[in-house]
């Protein structure tokens, strides 16, 4: 089972990740991280299949992917 | 090695690779273009790499990088090529690299000529690039000289690491004199792991070339400490000749590189004739011997100076600020790639004498 | 539990001063995870630009000279000739690549230097403040054109690597662009290839990255991948352009 970690004060707000989740498990925040953004958050963990697309868009590496048990790979990276 | 017979160019070439460089990055610029074309045969056979750049821009550009990696470096260019240079002159004294640059001088502004000139006085002392920036700046008068000045060089660089000008004009780069490469000593170069840009290799933190100081603070902090180095520069790096300047000197001529070898002859031949004349030849440009000027200018018996250049008028600048109103400082100048006369000369300095009272 | 994704080793954890949805980020993390993955940090040594990534190297933990505007690809010959055993890269925005550094790419390009040049094209000056650069696109509003790039009055805009690409001198040259996650990991094979290349001491690399500057482009992050990927690919296609190999 994966796991879509946020280090919440790293991130901009930019909402690429949002875009590129295919899962639609992340979504924007309504308060403000430390920087003064509205961050991302996952807020749908469940669906997350750890394809780790928004971690690859993210311009700030705030993302980090954990997987518990089986690893999918779907795409060389 | 015996005294040998060669070209100044060559002899240059040689002093770099004698020195232990074996890097050289150029772009070809009359009247220099052989000190290219010696090291394009020779550093291949001693191991070292000869590249021909796209520009002087360009070639400046690698000697920075190679400079960043602690390697000894040289290029060499003559006034409209030192001109393009001047960008990656300024990073390079910014991020505090060694190197070694040969400017075989010749007449400007713009292309101005390909003949030997001293019109870059200025900007090899005061302007080698934006910013507070300053070369030490060798001024050789010989070819013997010019390959000691390129030997010293090095280790002077990189000692300060700063980069280290030779002004070698057209004449002294063209000409053929005997050269003794045994004279000077060489050095092994100093270990560069603390600063240089060689790859962490795994055991200490990285390194970092660079000259940009967003930080108001951190930039004055770094320039206050580039001023520190030139102020140690003054204080062990002037180097300066005299010739015939005795205790009944009453007029001292002040020249350097090819036209103080005309001086020379004709102070000693107006010695000979019992006219009180001296030569003071500066040797480094940068930094000047404002000290030693100044003590000579405050004997009694010395009435006044006179500063002869192949320009218009610019090193006469740093002799008024030594002398400064305690006695009179003259001129006399060719241009435009003429080298003066010993008659010029003469007559000049004799015209000089009269003004000052016989 | 296994970290499938996270930041690597060659980068520092600063955060970067780049503007929201900037895909500068996403650059130096791909070169930073080749790097890491071909395990050479120990012997990369990077060349800064001038432009909003000249801070790179706060961010890379490598060796790293700060070049002048332009001159990086000169700069990094100086480096590798006189150290072959480093790993050399510069990474270089577009108007310090195809403006005013565009003597030096070329000519490094055509000496055949080993080394892997990175090259964000995001149409526009970033740094100075969204001014109109060779690579902007025609009727692109910029703060120097502001009615947009006239071809008439400035010309086209220039394809780095199609030029490169015609040189005779064998290289690697590539476009790849940083919109999507698809494309960007096509993106870090190429840098991947283009790192090996160099290790194999076989060829000059050049890796042109299709970038976004949503900040200067007066758009959002995700309307600016979106523009990027209805304009920018129309004009600058993607692909190989050239490999060693061919002849």
């Amino acid at each position: 089972m994966p796991n879509v970690i946020i280090d919440k004060d790293r991130c901009k707000g930019c909402e690429l990740c949002v875009h590129a989740c295919p899962q639609k498990v992340l979504e924007m925040s309504k308060d403000l991280n430390v920087k003064g953004y509205f961050y991302s958050k996952p807020v749908h963990p469940h669906k997350c299949i750890g394809c780790t697309m928004c971690a690859m868009m993210c311009p700030d590496t705030a993302i980090k992917v954990e997987v518990y048990g089986t690893r999918y790979r779907y795409f060389a990276y | 090695m015996a005294k040998k017979l060669m070209k100044g160019a060559e002899a240059i070439g040689e002093a770099a690779i004698r020195a232990g460089c074996r890097h050289y990055f150029g772009y070809p610029i009359t009247p220099q273009s052989e000190i290219a074309e010696y090291l394009s045969r020779r550093m291949p056979e001693v191991g070292g790499v000869f590249l021909q750049a796209e520009s002087e821009v360009a070639a400046s550009n690698m000697l920075f990088g190679a400079a960043a990696t602690g390697t000894r470096v040289m290029t060499s260019s003559s006034s409209p090529g030192i001109s393009l240079m001047a960008e990656a002159f300024s990073y390079m004294v910014g991020a505090e690299v060694p190197a070694v640059v040969v400017n075989a001088m010749r007449g400007g502004p713009g292309l101005g000529g390909i003949l030997p000139s001293q019109s870059d006085y200025f900007q090899a002392t005061k302007a080698n690039g934006h910013g507070d920036v300053h070369f030490i700046v060798l001024a050789p008068a010989s070819l013997q000289e010019s390959v000691e000045h390129v030997m010293m060089a090095f280790p002077l660089a990189e000692k300060y690491r700063n980069p280290v000008m030779i002004v070698a004009d057209g004449l002294v780069v063209q000409m053929m004199e005997s050269v003794d490469f045994d004279i000077v000593e060489t050095t092994d170069p100093p270990d560069v792991e603390d600063w240089a840009a060689t790859g962490t290799k795994g055991r200490r933190e990285r390194n970092l070339v660079k000259s940009l100081f967003l930080d108001p603070l951190g930039l004055e902090e770094h320039n206050r400490k580039l001023r520190r180095k030139y102020d140690e520069m003054e204080e062990n790096e002037v180097r300066y000749e005299e010739v015939l300047i005795e205790d009944d000197t009453k007029l001292v001529a002040v020249a350097y590189g090819t036209t103080s070898r005309v001086v020379r002859s004709v102070v000693e031949e107006l010695r000979g004739e019992g006219y009180p004349v001296g030569l003071f030849r500066p040797i480094t440009l940068y930094p000047f011997a404002y000290d030693r000027l100044r003590e000579i200018s405050k004997r009694d018996s010395v009435k006044g100076f006179m500063s002869i250049e192949m320009s218009t008028g610019q090193m006469i600048y740093d002799v008024r600020l030594a002398v400064q109103d305690l006695k009179p400082v003259g001129f006399f100048g060719r241009q435009g790639g003429i080298i003066p006369t010993p008659d010029d000369v003469r007559k000049a300095m004799l015209q000089e004498l009269e003004k000052l009272g016989g | 539990m296994v970290t499938i994704f996270t930041r690597p080793d060659s980068m520092f954890d600063t955060p970067t001063h780049y503007c929201p949805g900037c895909t500068h980020g996403v650059a130096h993390r791909l070169v930073a995870e080749v790097i890491d993955e071909l395990g050479i940090k120990d012997k990369t040594v990077g060349v800064a630009p001038v432009g909003c990534a000249v801070l790179i190297y706060n961010y890379m933990n490598t060796d790293f000279v700060e070049g002048s505007h332009g001159r990086a690809p000169a700069s990094a010959t100086g480096i590798k000739r006189s150290r072959p055993d480093l790993v050399v890269y510069t990474y270089q925005g577009d108007g310090d690549l195809a403006s005013i550094g565009a003597a030096e790419i070329v000519h490094a390009a055509n000496r055949g230097e080993k080394i892997t040049v990175v090259f964000i094209n995001n149409a526009i000056y970033g740094m100075t403040g969204g001014q109109m650069a060779p690579t902007t696109l025609p009727g692109q509003k910029t703060t120097t054109s502001p009615k947009g790039r006239d071809v008439n009055h400035i010309g086209y805009p220039i394809r780095m690597a199609e030029l490169l690409a015609t040189l005779k001198t064998p290289g690697y040259i590539v476009r790849s662009s940083l919109h999507d996650p698809y494309h960007i990991a096509m993106a870090k094979k190429a840098i991947k290839q283009a790192f090996i290349y160099q290790l194999e001491g076989k060829a000059f690399s050049m890796v042109e990255l299709l970038s976004t500057c949503p900040t200067n482009w007066g758009m959002t992050p995700y309307q600016a991948t979106q523009w990027l990927k209805e304009n920018m690919l129309q004009y600058y296609p993607l692909g190989v352009f050239k490999t060693p190999e061919d002849e």
